[in-house]
């Protein structure tokens, strides 16, 4: 519905996007260190996600490379050009903000034609290019609305359009959903996928929800104290995270006591090989996925490791995540649908453990789901 | 909301309104009796004291010096406190409080000890600058701050400055167009208050003008009472049908905009418009 528009207006062929290089940034607050060395570099026409928990440091490297904040050491390059010194309003980005951030006394397309408006753009050319950009973001006919006018998904719509409608050289979103609701969340994520690949730009995405991360990136990374755990596709992250943080942080993960030996870890009576290498040999807690944990009846089996009982059951959809109480640990495996639904509630089941690799958590007590 | 209970809101509000209503216009309206009564008990009413304003040049010019003062005022109040106190909320918080205490101290300091300290200084100006009535603007300026900053500071705390600000700056404004097209135009009720209060404190104003020896509409009016009390009383209630209108011109100014859409043309997804997005 919008290629069109796309391609005349702030379309892929207007511009393709550039690179962006972080270089070992730093910034304190006091006594806090909020980043401690990043160094990230966006291809052109990237979108990655910063994932991590609240004061990690994903906000403060996006508000550096925005130039709302100055670094304590490292170097921003935009598109070859250091822009570490410049102020924010010469940086040509686009940015999107947390909170709701569409100028109250102008309408819709004064919103997204005020950036035009900084750059000496004619009267008519930024009335013609804001309707453009919101109609890019679905938003044709709310170009004399103001902000009380429209919902929180259509001003972040705008405020999009705001963003995209200078032809940034970079689209910085701060965590733009946080403030909606789920449903909307979910199509509005979808919404700026879209719109970012039509468009073509690079693009720094920033929030604390791993489902959102996952959904749209073409790689994720996720930050903790300050520094990049790991940096990589999302299938790479979720399937095999790097450290034993990013395996808790992104997804589910139970946590069963084992015994590391050559390589591989023992749990309750299934080796199960390793993805760190120096891993020394003795007792160990391994990190297991709901997916990599089956279930199968066990009338018959009334003993065993592997042999619990059923105490839950959560409904997800397509998926039912399963809590199976093994006396001393709970266990939780993600099942099929229509296969859960043959393990209720009080059934006597036995778990298998699928072979894949896992990472080993740094602390050796508790096993329990994460 | 039960009917009943709507009608007994409705009876108090109505009569808190006329109550009020009857504590302000009641003086008023004396004040206005007296200044059209005769010379002897059973003269006819006249309007011999509101034209006498007119023809009273001391008067006129005590007037125009008055709306001159509040005029400079305000304006010196919006160019020094409004940049400030954006800049201050956006860069330097950590200064937010010395701030409040600097613009708040006028009101700990009697006008007699604000006057002894400025002699000497209006003296010098007297003499090397000025002797104009309008400078009495500059100790206006420092009378009105602590009533010009408490309604600036309500403006600024009803938005969300730093993500404005933020938001402009990544679209390209300068720090000067962030706070002239940005932030000010979206507090036009405070500076409407922050006005109207300035202008209100410095036509009220009789101590500092009258021991600088200045005549500004307060002396006047006290000079004129002297002379000839109705005409006194008269400029009295001209003053305060003045501070009203700007009171209406404020409301009208400050009403807010409607909250609903007039339309919903196209929406983006059904539901779009739906209460649980916002």
């Amino acid at each position: 519905m919008t290629t069109a528009v796309a391609a005349a207006g702030v379309g892929t062929a207007a511009r393709a996007g550039v690179e962006i290089r972080l270089e070992n940034l730093r910034r304190r607050y006091g006594a806090v260190t909020a980043l401690d060395g990043l160094t990230l570099t966006l291809a052109p026409g990237e979108l990655v996600a910063l994932l991590g928990p609240s004061g990690c440091g994903k906000t403060t490297a996006l508000r550096l490379l925005a130039g709302l904040e100055e670094a304590d050491g490292g170097r921003v390059v935009i598109g070859g050009h250091d822009v570490t010194g410049l102020p924010a309003n010469k940086r040509d980005t686009g940015m999107v903000f947390q909170a709701y951030s569409l100028f109250p006394h102008m309408t819709a397309w004064e919103n997204v034609a005020f950036g035009l408006q900084m750059r000496k753009i004619g009267a008519a050319d930024r009335r013609r290019r804001a309707m453009e950009t919101l109609e890019l973001v679905g938003l044709g006919g709310f170009g004399n609305r103001y902000a009380h006018q429209m919902s929180g998904g259509q001003q972040q719509r705008v405020a999009l359009a705001r963003a995209l409608a200078i032809r940034p050289k970079v689209l910085l979103l701060d965590e733009p959903l946080s403030a909606l609701d789920a449903k909307v969340r979910a199509r509005l994520r979808d919404e700026i996928r879209r719109v970012q690949l039509e468009v073509g730009i690079t693009t720094l995405f920033v929030t604390h929800d791993q489902e959102e991360a996952l959904a749209i990136a073409d790689r994720v990374g996720v930050m903790q104290s300050g520094r990049l755990e790991q940096l990589g596709p999302p299938t790479t992250i979720y399937a095999r995270p790097a450290t034993p943080f990013v395996a808790e942080f992104v997804g589910l993960t139970n946590k069963l006591s084992g015994d590391v030996r050559g390589g591989a870890v023992e749990v309750r009576g299934t080796r199960i090989p390793l993805v760190q290498s120096d891993v020394p040999d003795g007792p160990a807690v391994a990190l297991i996925r709901p997916e990599a944990v089956t279930l199968t009846s066990s009338a018959e089996t009334s003993a065993g490791p592997l042999v619990g009982t059923v105490i839950a059951t959560a409904f997800l959809g397509a998926t039912s995540r399963v809590t199976v109480d093994l006396g001393d640990v709970t266990v939780l495996a993600q099942l099929a649908t229509s296969e859960a639904t043959s393990h209720p509630a009080g059934t006597r089941v036995q778990l298998a453990l699928r072979a894949d690799p896992v990472l080993i958590a740094r602390e050796t007590s508790g096993a329990t789901p994460a | 909301m039960s009917r009943n209970r709507r009608l007994k809101l409705q009876i108090f509000r109505l009569a808190v309104f006329v109550l009020l209503g009857a504590f302000f216009l009641i003086p008023i309206g004396a004040m206005f009796e007296f200044s059209t009564r005769g010379v002897t008990e059973d003269a006819p009413r006249t309007l011999n004291a509101w034209l006498t304003i007119a023809q009273t040049p001391d008067l006129v010019a005590a007037i125009l010096a008055s709306l001159g003062l509040a005029v400079l005022t305000s304006l010196g109040m919006l160019v020094l406190l409004v940049p400030t106190m954006i800049w201050v909320r956006l860069r330097l918080p950590h200064l937010s409080r010395v701030i409040e205490f600097l613009c708040l101290l006028p009101l700990t300091i009697p006008a007699i000890v604000l006057v002894a300290g400025l002699a000497p200084i209006y003296l010098w100006m007297n003499l090397n600058i000025s002797d104009s009535i309008l400078t009495l603007a500059f100790v206006y300026l420092v009378l009105v701050l602590p009533y010009a900053y408490r309604a600036l500071y309500t403006g600024l705390a009803a938005i969300d400055v730093k993500t404005l600000a933020e938001a402009a700056r990544s679209l390209g404004a300068s720090w000067i167009t962030v706070m002239m097209r940005v932030i000010v135009p979206n507090m036009p009720v405070a500076i409407l208050n922050a006005c109207l209060l300035s202008v209100a404190v410095v036509l009220g104003e009789f101590t500092i003008a009258n021991l600088l020896n200045y005549v500004n509409l307060q002396v006047a009016i006290a000079l004129a009472g002297r002379a000839n009390a109705t005409v006194s009383i008269a400029v009295a209630v001209a003053s305060l049908l003045f501070a009203f209108i700007l009171l209406v011109i404020l409301s009208f100014f400050g009403r807010p905009r409607a909250r609903v859409a007039p339309d919903a043309p196209g929406l983006p997804y059904p539901g779009a418009a739906g209460g649980g997005m916002r």
